[in-house]
Parts: C-alpha cells; structure tokens; sequence
C-alpha cells in the first residue's frame, strides 16, 4: 500500500452505545485525503451518533485511523489535537462569550498567533455576518448566525478532517446555498477532508465524492455519490423526485 | 459624619475580602453549578500554613508567596483527587463532598494547631497612613491587596488565552473539548485559583479576626450573601455584592447594634433576591431557541 492510498479517515466495525442501547452496529467507511464523504438517513439512523463515535464522545468500539494512525479510544481533546474539527449537533455555541470569542477559542491550540489573525478575517470575509456581530454575545445570534458560528469555531482550528453535522439546520436555502459554496472553496483550496451528516440529501450528495446510507444503525448502501444520486430507491427515499 | 465614613471605608476593607471569597465560590460555581461549602475551611487552613512559616522565622512577604503557591497546589490536587471522581454523581454526593472537605479541614487544624485563638500579624504598620484617623493602615492595605488581586483577575480572565479557555470549560465542557480543550486541567485549575485567593482573603483577615479553626465560618456565610445579593453567576457582580454586603455589615453595626448586624444585613438581601432572584447583576438567562 503507497501512501498516496491511506484514505484521511478510515473506521472499521464502528459500534456504539448510550448507556445499554445500542445505536451504531458496527459500521465501516472512510473519508479520502482531501476528500468529501456524506452519511445519509432518516432520523434515528445513527448519523449524529457516527460523528461523536470518530471523536469519542460516547462509548464506542471498533478501529478509526487518521492518515493511518489509531485514533480510537483517545481523548476527545486529544484527537481535535490532531486535527479533527467537529461542528456538532445544536451547534454548541458558547452562549456567554462574544461571537469573537467563540473564534478565538475554536483557535485554542493553535501557536501560530499570525495566522490566527488572518483566519479570523477569512472567516468575516466568509460570513460578513458575524464580523457585524463580533462583539455581540453569542447566545443572542440567530439560529443561522450560530450555524455560520460554529462552522467558522471549526475551520479555525485549521483541521485536516471537518466533521459536519446537518450545517444546513436552521439555515434559509440561500445561505446553505452559499454555506455549501464555501465548504466546498475550503475543501478545494485547503485541502480539508470532510464528513458530513445531512438531512438535506440533494445538497450534500452534490458536495461529497463518496456516500454511505444508514439504516437504523447499519451501513445499507455505499459508494461514489454519483452512484448513490442515480440509484433508483435513494432518488425517491431521500431526493424525493 | 467622621464615624459614619469610618464606617464605610472598614466596610469596604472587610468588603473586600468578602469578595474575594464570594470570588472564589463563584469560579467554583459556573463549573459545577454548586457552592464549594469547604472554600472558608480551605482559606483557613491555608492561613495556618502562613502563621507556621511565619513562626519559622520566614519573611512576612515570603511566607505569603509560599502559601498562595501551596493553596495554588493544594486546590488542583483536591480538584483532581477528591472532586474528579464524584464530577458525574447526584449533586447531593458532591455537597456531601464539600461537607465533608470543610469539616476535615476544620478538624485538621484543630489537631494540628490546637483550636487556641493565635495572633496573626498584618504586613502594615500600626500607625494609620497619612496621619488620617478614618481608616488603620492594615484595613487600607487589605484593601489595595484584594483590588489588586481582583483586577489581575479581570485581566486574566479578560485577556489571556487560558483564561478564555477557563471560561469557555466552565461554560462548555462539551464544546470545549471539540475545539481541543483540556476540560479537566481548566476546572483543577479554577480550583487551584479559587484555593489562591481565598488563602490571600484568609491572610488578610486573620490579623482582625485572629487565627483559629473557625475563623472563615462566618466569612463565609457574608461571602455567599454577596455572591447572591451580586448574581452568583456574574464574577463581577459577586464582588460587587461582597463589598456591599461589607459595607451594610459595618453601617447597621454601627448604627442598629452588632446583636442585629448579620440579621439586618440578610434580611436586605432575602429583599434583594425576592424582587431580582438572579441578584443585582445576575444574568437573566435569555437563549434563543
């Protein structure tokens, strides 16, 4: 195996648990180096339940590797370290620091002051928005303004894997319009791999190069998103046309 | 009019150190949502590790420093040791914890140190400052000590990258640890911080007091009534309430009667939190849904 190959993101025989239930049973997938992967499904089909696995946030088994090195069983803290930015569910603002703040703390790790500065404006040039807003308090953003807030928290740690979940939630369609625009710009330019949960299947499988569908727990379908988009029951489960 | 602004300026000398303490239990308080019932205890014995090193002949000033350090540590160490492993339990296993560390601290300075009332020296001269006749020196003193330790505060929570990380884990933990914050190191640190200042409070007010195991009880108590009177959530607002609360302690003393001082006193704050229940600066908890 070249190096080229080692896929960014590789998990095998992914399982996890919230207290006795188990939620995911065992699934396997990758995210390619600078690649776009998307897990589709129907709510309760363990997407959200996917991305806390790869940062072990909840009690989980099974292999995830990063550019080939175990990451399973470490620290949530520890694996952001290495580079794995995560945009959670309900956004996780923190309400009582400004909109400032909450980018600068995305930045927590890093030692590259400089740089810091000029993704502070990168971000404010994405979403002119929060640059409006910086001094504001976080908690009194809008629902889309948090969503622009958290993707921005995440991209400043300068990660090599963004985990996304539904960043389109709360979004009206033009900004998801613009917000996809840009993930995909950030992914071109950057480098970024990505894995994103999202209810909204057009979008997302528009924007990814590969798809997984989850059922309940279970990887039921895989493959290029090109595929996954032209197959007959996906196209009228989740594209609805 | 001479003993009324007496009055006021001792106030705010006592007041000080009220905020220090109401300080403390507040850092404590937004990462646990619990008041550390032990911080008086801990600041006590804290001052008893002064008064030995003092009695060993080390410098007033040295001693200091060794015991702000040694609070520093023993603060982190109970966060790690003691706190870390009931973090997830029913709140009442923590309060039981608290309890707990409050009363083996009492006990352990009444064995180590005897419950014999000590004097403990203030770093001041005796004779009042500038000649004036309003205010001792060692209350002025007090007082520039706990400003500058409340502004070095501000400032490191305001200012530094540590102190932001603090405050976002205190109010976080869940996404502090998504952006690569070490949760656990910042709330053992607000621990070790909040063990710091109360050992400057307990230094501070044990020449007035004196020295003995139970000196921090009733501190305490004034401490959790500014914190309350100021919002308990609002680090800025606490130390506003515990110099009001030094203030109103020493007025009503003076003028209704020290029987009545600590009565007065609650009963203007039982007042306060009936018309605003998150105290004067207290945020009233707005998010949009």
């Amino acid at each position: 195996m070249t190096a080229i190959s080692i896929p960014l993101l590789d998990v095998r025989g992914l399982a996890a648990q919230y207290g006795p239930t188990r939620v995911l049973h065992g699934i396997d997938f990758a995210v390619a180096e600078g690649g776009i992967t998307t897990i589709l499904g129907a709510n309760g089909a363990g997407k959200t339940t996917t991305l806390r696995a790869v940062c072990n946030m909840i009690k989980t088994s099974g292999e995830v590797r990063l550019a080939g090195t175990r990451i399973d069983g470490q620290a949530t803290e520890t694996i952001v370290r290495q580079g794995v930015a995560h945009v959670p569910d309900g956004r996780g603002t923190f309400m009582n620091l400004s909109v400032e703040e909450n980018l600068r703390v995305g930045a927590h790790v890093r030692r590259d002051r400089g740089e810091v500065g000029v993704d502070f404006e990168r971000m404010y040039a994405h979403f002119p928005r929060l640059k409006e807003r910086r001094r504001q308090q976080a908690g009194t953003l809008s629902g889309g303004e948090q969503q622009m807030l958290a993707v921005s928290r995440a991209l400043m740690l300068r990660p090599r894997l963004l985990l996304l979940d539904e960043p389109s939630f709360g979004l009206a369609p033009l900004i998801v319009q613009q917000l996809f625009e840009i993930l995909r710009a950030i992914n071109q330019s950057e480098k970024i791999g990505m894995l994103l949960v999202e209810q909204n299947a057009a979008m997302a499988l528009a924007l990814a190069d590969h798809a997984y569908l989850l059922e309940t727990g279970r990887v039921v379908m895989s493959g290029t998103a090109e595929t996954i988009r032209s197959d007959e029951s996906v196209r009228r489960s989740y594209l609805g046309y | 009019m001479d003993l009324f602004l007496h009055q006021i300026l001792s106030g705010l000398a006592t007041g000080g150190i009220y905020a220090s303490v109401a300080l403390a239990l507040v850092m404590i308080y937004q990462a646990t949502h619990l008041v550390n019932f032990a911080q008086g205890e801990m600041a006590m014995f804290a001052t008893y590790l002064a008064w030995a090193l003092l009695q060993a002949g080390v410098p007033y000033w040295g001693a200091f420093a060794i015991t702000v350090v040694s609070a520093f540590v023993l603060g982190v160490a109970l966060e790690r040791i003691v706190i870390r492993p009931v973090e997830n339990s029913p709140i009442l296993a923590v309060v039981i914890v608290f309890i707990a560390l409050l009363v083996i601290f009492n006990s352990l300075a009444g064995w180590i140190f005897t419950y014999t009332i000590k004097p403990f020296p203030s770093p001041f001269p005796a004779a009042p400052l500038f000649g004036n006749s309003y205010v001792s020196s060692h209350e002025l003193g007090s007082m520039a000590i706990t400003l500058v330790v409340l502004l070095l505060l501000f400032a490191f929570f305001r200012f530094t990258p540590l102190g932001l990380a603090m405050r976002a884990a205190a109010q976080n933990p869940v996404s502090s640890r998504l952006v690569g914050i070490r949760v656990g190191w910042m709330l053992a640190l607000g621990w070790g911080l909040a063990a710091a200042i109360g050992a400057i409070a307990g230094m501070m007010v044990a020449p007035t007091v004196f020295l003995e195991p139970n000196m921090m009880g009733g501190i305490l108590l004034y401490a959790f009534a500014g914190a309350l009177l100021g919002g308990i959530d609002s680090p800025g607002g606490a130390v506003l309430g515990g110099f009001i609360v030094g203030v109103l302690e020493n007025v009503v003393g003076a003028y209704v009667g020290t029987e009545l001082k600590l009565t007065v006193a609650l009963a203007v704050i039982v007042g306060v939190l009936v018309v605003r229940p998150s105290g004067l600066f207290g945020k009233v908890h707005v998010t949009r849904v």
